[in-house]
């Protein structure tokens, strides 16, 4: 068997519909939406503000907290214990990671940037769509930062490449991998890596390339969203 | 060489990671970089172009404290050697004994009686360290505990627009609403009047902080108040 036809419709290389807004929380200094298919993540950031304990603290340059969590019943099968576990750790781990290499905080000293993801309702991918919406983020709570960060899924179902899964491909019978990847637009970097799978050299190369060519599709969005808010409307 | 492009205009809004110009003839100055051929935006902020020198004014963000500046801030803490004061910033600033007051306070007094926890103060940066350590005075003119009236918050990149040219604005809207109106450069904005006057000038600065990027704004605030008055 092989995979000739994507479950949901679209093209190998389409990626589901996107929905971007930014200012979504009046109380955040920075806060953005970001809805990819049917994963929705808001993200919400503080700061710079002053970190305690003071052994967190660092006296060159900011520091950047991330925190990622799924809400109770935002999964397809069973309640989501929301709170630190394992998997939420990491991935707050590495979302922090991913944002990082962009954000300048050398200016903030002992001072820290909070980013709190929340997903109201999942359908794979979150960590990437978490990233999109916390780089959004950032740049509406005023951060210098090199770029925005675009996050997207690449991988393989039975044998053919694909883009941005859903949760029916990742769980597909036969051989799957769901490579997430995020990447600077800019200097076509990655920041974020991983993978659930397996998949063969030629295939990892050629998936990551058409990921820096979605990513630039993912940024425009995210442009387009930020400068919606500050656009001067009716001068 | 290669020739140089301009991708922006005056007063567009920009992101960061937006590619603002190619070449070598531009200039990178403040909230953009240059990286290769291209100098790139690292904030959001609206574009300015002065000459060949590109930089941001931004629109969001926290205030960073700056040598020089008036201040409102608000007594969080009494130590030994004087006040720590929330600036509105990512910082706590020192207000130390000996710059707190033009008399002389000797050593065990009550710091409590020259200013209590909550207070909010006019006060001047006297300083900025490298670490963003902050000191304050209260030796200055006009410096003072801002007692009774009420205290708005706004984004601290609208103050300018607050305060308008030459203070305009604000005369205007003090003028027009009777109260009186102290505007720290950190965001924070002191009112006082009749408690139906400081609604309406509190209500005028919240438009002038939404709509501050209208042309013609003080006009527009003016009408603003004039209808709500009758």
């Amino acid at each position: 068997m092989s995979y000739k036809k994507r479950i949901d419709g679209r093209k190998f290389d389409e990626l589901r519909k996107i929905e971007a807004k930014v200012g979504v929380i009046p109380n955040a200094d920075g806060s953005a939406y970001f809805k990819i298919g049917d994963t929705e993540a808001y993200a919400c950031v503080y700061g710079p503000k002053h970190l305690y304990p003071k052994f967190l603290q660092n006296p060159t340059k900011g520091v950047l907290r991330c925190n990622y969590n799924m809400m109770p019943f935002s999964g397809s099968g069973d309640r989501v214990r929301p709170g630190p576990s394992r998997r939420s750790k990491e991935i707050s781990l590495v979302t922090e990671k991913a944002l990082l290499p962009v954000v300048n905080l050398d200016d903030f000293p002992n001072a820290v940037v909070d980013v709190f993801i929340e997903f109201p309702q999942t359908d794979a991918g979150s960590r990437c769509a978490g990233i999109c919406a916390a780089s959004m983020a950032l740049a509406d709570a005023g951060i210098v930062m090199k770029d925005l960060v675009a996050a997207v899924s690449v991988g393989k179902v039975d044998d053919a490449l694909v883009v941005d899964l859903n949760y029916n491909e990742e769980s597909f019978e036969g051989e799957v991998a769901d490579i997430p990847v995020a990447v600077i637009p800019s200097t076509g970097e990655f920041t974020l890596l991983q993978m659930d799978g397996i998949i063969d050299k030629d295939r990892l190369l050629k998936a990551l390339d058409t990921a820096k060519k979605v990513a630039e599709k993912i940024v425009k969005i995210q442009r387009e969203a930020l400068k919606n808010k500050f656009e001067i409307k009716g001068a | 060489m290669s020739e140089s492009k301009l991708n922006v205009s005056e007063k567009e809004i920009v992101v960061p990671g937006e590619i603002l110009a190619t070449g070598m003839s531009y200039l990178p100055s403040y909230g953009t970089y240059r990286q290769g051929q291209n100098i790139l935006a690292s904030r959001t902020g609206l574009m300015r172009i002065e000459g060949k020198v590109l930089k941001i004014i931004p629109v969001s963000g926290l205030y960073l404290p700056k040598r020089g500046d008036v201040i409102i801030g608000k007594v969080v803490d009494v130590n030994f050697s004087g006040w720590s004061v929330n600036t509105n910033s990512a910082y706590v600033a020192m207000l130390s004994i000996k710059d707190a007051s033009s008399d002389f306070i000797p050593k065990g007094a009550d710091l409590t009686r020259f200013f209590g926890i909550g207070d909010y103060i006019l006060t001047k940066i006297t300083n900025v360290t490298s670490q963003n350590l902050v000191d304050l005075t209260m030796k200055g003119p006009g410096l003072k505990k801002l007692v009774s009236g009420r205290i708005v918050k706004v984004n601290s990149n609208k103050v300018p627009r607050i305060i308008g040219k030459q203070g305009s604005m604000v005369s205007m809207i003090k003028n027009s609403t009777g109260c009186n109106i102290i505007v720290g450069q950190n965001g924070l904005i002191w009112v006082k009047g009749s408690p139906k006057d400081e609604i309406l000038a509190v209500k005028a600065i919240n438009k002038i902080e939404k709509e501050s990027h209208f042309s013609g704004l003080t006009e527009r605030i003016k009408k603003f108040i004039d209808t709500y008055k009758r």
